[in-house]
């Protein structure tokens, strides 16, 4: 056990080091030379942002060679985290915080508890080379490569989005609702019923689990039962 | 886990727990004029809640903030946002058009400040109530489980 991690942990760390490289060097002239052009000139935060970015695939590749649970469920929290950083970082506080509590805070609590419950490590891979999950996962990153130009730069005051819809959001949200946050005037009132929906989906996704798992006295002596038998029965831990 | 044994911990846990409650509030009362809402603070109190649940164990936490309080939250704030649209139909607009509740712009500052307590309590309430799920079918944290 102790050796699995030590050797996984040395790994890990090899990998996380070579694809913060790779990635710094390929996000870097991404982000600066799109806001560059004939947008904005690049900022600091720009640089800062194509760090951030750089870190959060280089933890994406990490965790896929990660073993230990504990491990990649910390490295999910740390990816999330990172996430927040870089909404804040493109002017969308709203959405970081949403991901900073949720993503980092809350989720990563749900699968700490999860793992209780299940083996802490992942099954010793096969190391044989599989053709259809290589060709699905090559052909869905080739057309996600293909749709990538037709997205408008970051911060393109041109692109449909800021000219339309965000263009008229921003100009009336003061004077018809008096909230200088245009974010919490949209979600709030002009989308009011929207937030509404969301608000029954995650009450109703509480209700599910509930039902499922269950959160009164009797789940817990359920659980505590049930462990005391698979204790005695041996054999059958899962 | 044995509370006493993490001293480290539960003092950071006792002094971090308020201040992430306050910053809550915060985020809560200034979501319109500044980042956040009902559901980002909604979120930073369920995670303060873990927090304390994770330092101080299944039983504290329901202890603190009992089950079915939070069942009753939850419920209650799909509730007051629904209840809300409600009003604006009684007082002759539409489903959740604020400028009935009040003259001019207090309507719309009404309205809102309504839901938004609404969506809190919800997202609060129903977050908490997954972790104190999940957790529960653990019945304490061994110190060797980490």
């Amino acid at each position: 056990m102790e050796n699995h991690a030590a050797r996984y942990a040395s790994g890990g760390a090899g990998v996380t080091a070579l694809a913060l490289i790779s990635s710094v060097t390929v996000t870097l002239p991404a982000v600066t030379g799109a806001s560059s052009g004939d947008v904005v000139a690049a900022a600091p935060q720009d640089w800062i942002l194509a760090i951030v970015i750089g870190l959060m695939i280089a933890i994406a590749v990490a965790i896929s060679r990660m073993r230990p649970l504990f491990a990649i469920a910390m490295s999910l929290s740390v990816y999330s985290l990172l996430c927040a950083i870089a909404f804040v970082l493109m002017d969308a506080p709203d959405v970081g915080f949403t991901e900073a509590a949720v993503g980092a805070g809350v989720s990563t609590i749900l699968l700490l508890a999860a793992l209780l419950l299940v083996p802490r490590t992942v099954r010793e891979r096969v190391k044989s080379f599989r053709p259809v999950p290589a060709i699905a996962a090559g052909a869905v990153a080739a057309l996600l490569l293909w749709a990538a130009p037709d997205v408008p730069f970051y911060g393109d005051a041109s692109s449909a989005p800021n000219v339309t819809l965000g263009r008229a959001y921003a100009e009336r949200t003061v004077r018809e609702t008096g909230k200088p946050n245009a974010v919490t005037a949209v979600l709030a009132s002009y989308r009011g019923f929207d937030t509404l929906g969301e608000t029954a989906v995650i009450f109703t996704a509480g209700i599910a689990v509930l039902a499922l798992i269950g959160v009164g006295d009797r789940a817990i002596l359920t659980g505590r039962r049930r462990r005391r038998a698979d204790n005695a029965g041996g054999g059958s831990a899962p | 886990m044995n509370p006493d044994r993490h001293l480290v911990l539960t003092s950071m846990a006792k002094l971090m727990i308020p201040l992430i409650i306050v910053f809550a509030i915060y985020v809560h009362s200034h979501g319109d004029i500044r980042p956040g809402g009902g559901f980002q603070a909604g979120a930073i109190v369920a995670c303060a809640l873990s927090l304390h649940l994770l330092v101080f164990g299944a039983e504290a936490a329901r202890q603190l903030i009992p089950v079915p309080v939070l069942k009753i939250a939850a419920a209650f704030g799909v509730l007051l946002y629904a209840g809300t649209g409600l009003a604006s139909v009684f007082f002759g607009k539409e489903y959740l058009d604020y400028d009935a509740l009040g003259a001019g712009l207090d309507g719309q500052k009404f309205g809102i400040l309504l839901i938004e307590i609404g969506v809190f309590l919800t997202v609060s309430a129903t977050l908490t109530l997954c972790v104190y799920a999940f957790a529960g079918r653990v019945p304490d944290i061994r110190d060797e489980d980490r």
